[in-house]
């Protein structure tokens, strides 16, 4: 039987000549997604915002009257509700967020959706109500600042360790492609408005971690022929670890989002959008770990020296020492 | 590389057939199929989320235990004053700023003061600090300020009894296995799985269920209430129910009126005369005691019945009530009269409490998330294999196998340690799947290299096996990072998902790594063969 190949033996690609046009880009779409951050905002969920997110079913209708539900929802003085199906047509989420100036009441999420939910019941006898997410301002920023916090130290930690298991400009170039995996994956929330909650914090994490994965077989490589050929200029050898790393690059990318694919296609809607966060996390942590990861070194100079034992002056001032005595 | 010794091979078989064996009754539930009841059952929870349940934050307003320390150590002073012997007349008492102060009339007998005050002040912990810090100001003004030592401790008893009190109510409910942890200072998080109605549970764990009866203040005129003006030494109390009463607000006495707290029963039930759902309630042979004495010195005058400062009704005293037996009226329903029943039943909330986080799933749309997170793990799952077979050939077969008992064991290690399993964490099985197999890429990779290098077929295999070891160690090692951090930071479901991942990386490790090898090592053993198709 004739094997796959998706990638033929011995490429012999010249990425990194391409490393300073690549680099500008990825810089610009950096800035541009902290400017759309900053300037466009996420659309935060419940989650972090507070305020509550309802989901009901309508069994008995093959669609819901969602223009209805916003009109009664609506005149409850809440405020505008948010109101989508998803699934199956006759299911909706309704999302209210706090008004604002609310965080003084912490009862407040709690009683809105208790009238909501009353108020669907009692005009709609065929609602069922799947599931309520309530989340009082008190909590929402609780949990906002906790989400971030993790995020930051999962950067922080991971690249300590990489910089630990190899060297310090290995460690830099970890932070930064994560940084640009974050950035770059927070700017698509940002342009889509995707709902930005807790479960996207932890597809970030995740993203995190597998962008790593990718980062470290490319690094590992890098430091194997770094002592294999001390004398290859570091632009031609990174070239080369990235060329040797490319079939399984692939392979494994390909892997995962197959797996993705099933997930987005087939699994729950509750978790699309964390499903989608990872998926396109895939896409720009296995550019990252090539286009970011890797040249950040020339620029960092990094050379075979780093992975020879140094002499220090220690060392040199002992063994003057021994020669003299 | 070929040298697998027989005993480490039953090893890794038996440790596979544990975990996986572990597996079946979870794998079993998660397919709606029943597992034979004499049989051991290790199993996975489920998460709130899958199995359809509620997840209720509580959150106790600690600045209203101090309020209420503050009221009980003035009505303490007052006691202890009036019974001392001789009395000391006392004047000018306030509880501004959360502080006590109060005039001691007469000069002479401030040091007597002072001594009936030091029993009331020192704390009652075993680190001798004071709970109130006693101060003289002007030679006869006392100050007493609670201190933070006091107030802390104050704050921890209530979380306690608030703990216990949620705990019976929720009981008295019928719900199973709910799990009520305290959280941090001031909350307390509720988890009650397979729960139908949310909204009973919520408004039982929201009433506080003081129950005080007052004796009305019957000077105050009308017009006064209006205005929110008392006579001194009452309050006005706001009706529950200002359209059924006639009235907005009453004046009732401030003190001398008795709590509803030492009951030993209360249950709902009928009045006689017009059938209205009422809540009878038993005083213990204390309260029984005071609540005789209180309806004997008052025959004829109208007390209070008031509920978390809401009067419910104020009856007329027709006749001193001595048996101990009482019955509260207020218009209730017959499914609030017997929510309050449970609520008094189960004693009074020291403190209120607010739903400050909830996230109720419904059990339909749980057993939803499961159905198509199955759905996606089987497609996910057959997708790549077949991928991972056309690229690996045999290689490909070794790693489907590991990645089948993977999962399995996966299953089996969160069933024998009993963690449970969220919607997140099935997303993570997914994804387990999809870096799973990156070990065996890299392996594989690595071997297709150096057979391109020229290396013979054993040395290929064995420089795959230990080169790609470094790469697999480190990123795994980068995951548990993440994982950890996850799981640390995270809220319930969150967490389900990185306790797979971190199962996940360890197990994947093992069938990945080390079960592919051996297969690899007794197939080149056997078949000698001289050349790889990889």
């Amino acid at each position: 039987m004739k094997l796959l190949k998706l990638v033929p033996d011995n490429t012999n690609i010249r990425f990194l000549r391409w490393r300073v046009p690549f680099y500008a880009i990825s810089l610009l779409l950096m800035a541009a997604s902290i400017t759309l951050v900053f300037t466009r905002g996420l659309n935060l969920g419940v989650d972090f915002i507070g305020g509550q997110m309802i989901r009901v079913t309508f069994e008995k209708s093959a669609n819901a009257p969602v223009a209805e539900l916003r009109e009664t929802v609506g005149n409850l003085g809440y405020g505008e509700p948010t109101i989508q199906t998803f699934g199956k047509p006759n299911q909706v989420s309704i999302r209210l967020k706090l008004p604002e100036g609310s965080e003084k009441d912490p009862g407040l999420a709690e009683a809105m959706a208790t009238k909501i939910t009353q108020t669907i019941k009692a005009t709609h006898a065929d609602a069922r109500i799947d599931g309520v997410d309530s989340v009082s301002g008190k909590v929402s920023g609780e949990l906002f600042r906790t989400g971030m916090q993790a995020l930051l130290a999962a950067m922080v930690a991971i690249s300590i360790y990489i910089w630990v298991r190899f060297e310090w400009q290995f460690g830099v170039g970890a932070l930064f492609s994560l940084l640009h995996d974050v950035t770059l994956t927070l700017g698509m929330f940002a342009l889509t408005q995707m709902e930005f909650d807790l479960n996207i914090v932890a597809a970030l994490l995740t993203l995190i971690g597998y962008s790593l994965n990718d980062t470290i077989v490319v690094y590992d490589r890098i430091r194997e022929n770094m002592k294999k050929f001390r004398r290859m200029p570091i632009p031609e050898l990174l070239d080369l670890s990235v060329n040797e790393t490319l079939s399984r690059t692939l392979v494994t990318s390909l892997s995962m989002l197959i797996t993705l694919l099933a997930l987005l296609l087939f699994g729950p809607e509750v978790i699309f959008g964390f499903t989608a966060a990872i998926t396109l996390g895939i896409f720009v942590g296995t550019y990252s770990s090539v286009y970011m990861a890797a040249p950040i070194l020339i620029w960092l100079k990094v050379t075979p020296k780093s992975f020879i034992p140094v002499e220090t002056e220690m060392d040199r001032q002992e063994k003057l020492a021994r020669e003299q005595g | 590389m070929l040298d697998f010794p027989r005993w480490k091979q039953a090893w890794y078989w038996l440790l596979t057939l544990i975990a996986v064996v572990a597996a079946m009754p979870s794998l079993f539930a998660l397919n709606n199929v029943r597992w034979p009841d004499v049989l051991p059952a290790p199993m996975v929870n489920l998460g709130l989320d899958l199995a359809g349940g509620s997840h209720i934050l509580l959150e106790a307003d600690t600045a209203q235990v101090a309020r209420q320390r503050l009221e009980t150590m003035e009505e303490s002073v007052r006691a202890r004053m009036r019974l001392a012997d001789p009395v000391i007349r006392i004047s000018d008492i306030s509880t501004k700023d959360g502080r006590l102060s109060f005039l001691v009339e007469d000069p002479t007998k401030v040091d007597a003061a002072r001594e009936q005050l030091l029993p009331l002040t020192s704390g009652a912990g075993l680190t001798g600090q004071r709970d109130w810090d006693i101060q003289v100001q002007d030679g006869t003004r006392f100050v007493l300020t609670p201190t933070q030592a006091g107030i802390d401790l104050a704050v921890t008893q209530a979380m306690e009894t608030a703990t216990e009190v949620v705990r019976k109510r929720i009981d008295a409910l019928g719900t199973r296995e709910p799990t009520i942890i305290r959280s941090g200072d001031q909350r307390i998080v509720v988890q009650v799985p397979g729960l139908k109605d949310p909204q009973a549970l919520k408004s039982l764990l929201g009433q506080t269920a003081k129950l005080e009866f007052k004796l009305v203040d019957t000077t105050a005129s009308p017009t006064d209430i209006a205005q929110g003006i008392a006579p001194p030494g009452s309050q006005i109390v706001p009706y529950a129910d200002p359209g059924k009463s006639g009235v907005p607000a009453i004046a009732v006495k401030r003190l001398g009126g008795i709590k509803g707290d030492q009951l030993t029963n209360a249950q709902q039930s009928y009045q006689q005369q017009n059938n209205e759902p009422v809540v009878s309630i038993t005083f213990d042979s204390q309260g029984g005691a005071k609540f005789a004495k209180l309806t004997s010195e008052n025959v004829n005058r109208p007390f209070a019945i008031i509920l978390d400062g809401k009067v419910l009704s104020a009856p007329n005293i027709n006749e001193p009530i001595l048996g101990g037996n009482a019955q509260i009226s207020g218009g209730f329903t017959v499914e609030s009269a017997n929510q309050l029943a449970i609520a008094l039943r189960s004693g009074a909330l020291p403190v209120d409490l607010k739903v400050v986080e909830e996230r109720s799933v419904g059990p339909d749309l749980g057993a939803d998330s499961i159905r198509k997170g199955m759905i996606a793990m089987l497609v996910g799952t057959i997708a790549l294999m077949t991928f991972i077979i056309i690229t690996y050939g045999r290689f490909g077969i070794y790693a489907c196998i590991a990645l089948v008992i993977n999962v399995l064991m996966i299953l089996g290690v969160m069933a024998i340690i009993n963690t449970t399993l969220t919607l997140p964490g099935i997303a993570g099985f997914v994804l387990t799947i999809g870096a799973a197999v990156d070990a065996n890429v890299l392996i594989n990779e690595r071997i297709r290299e150096e057979r391109a290098r020229g290396r013979r077929v054993v040395q290929a295999l064995e420089m795959g096996y230990k080169e790609a070891s470094r790469a697999i160690f480190d990123a795994n090692i980068t995951n548990v990072i993440a994982a950890t951090l996850m799981f640390v930071f995270g809220s319930g479901p969150i967490r389900g998902f990185a306790v797979v991942l971190m199962i996940g990386i360890v197990t994947s490790v093992f069938t990945a790594v080390t079960l592919t090898r051996m297969w690899v090592a007794n197939w080149v053993r056997k078949a000698r063969p001289a050349e790889l198709e990889i």
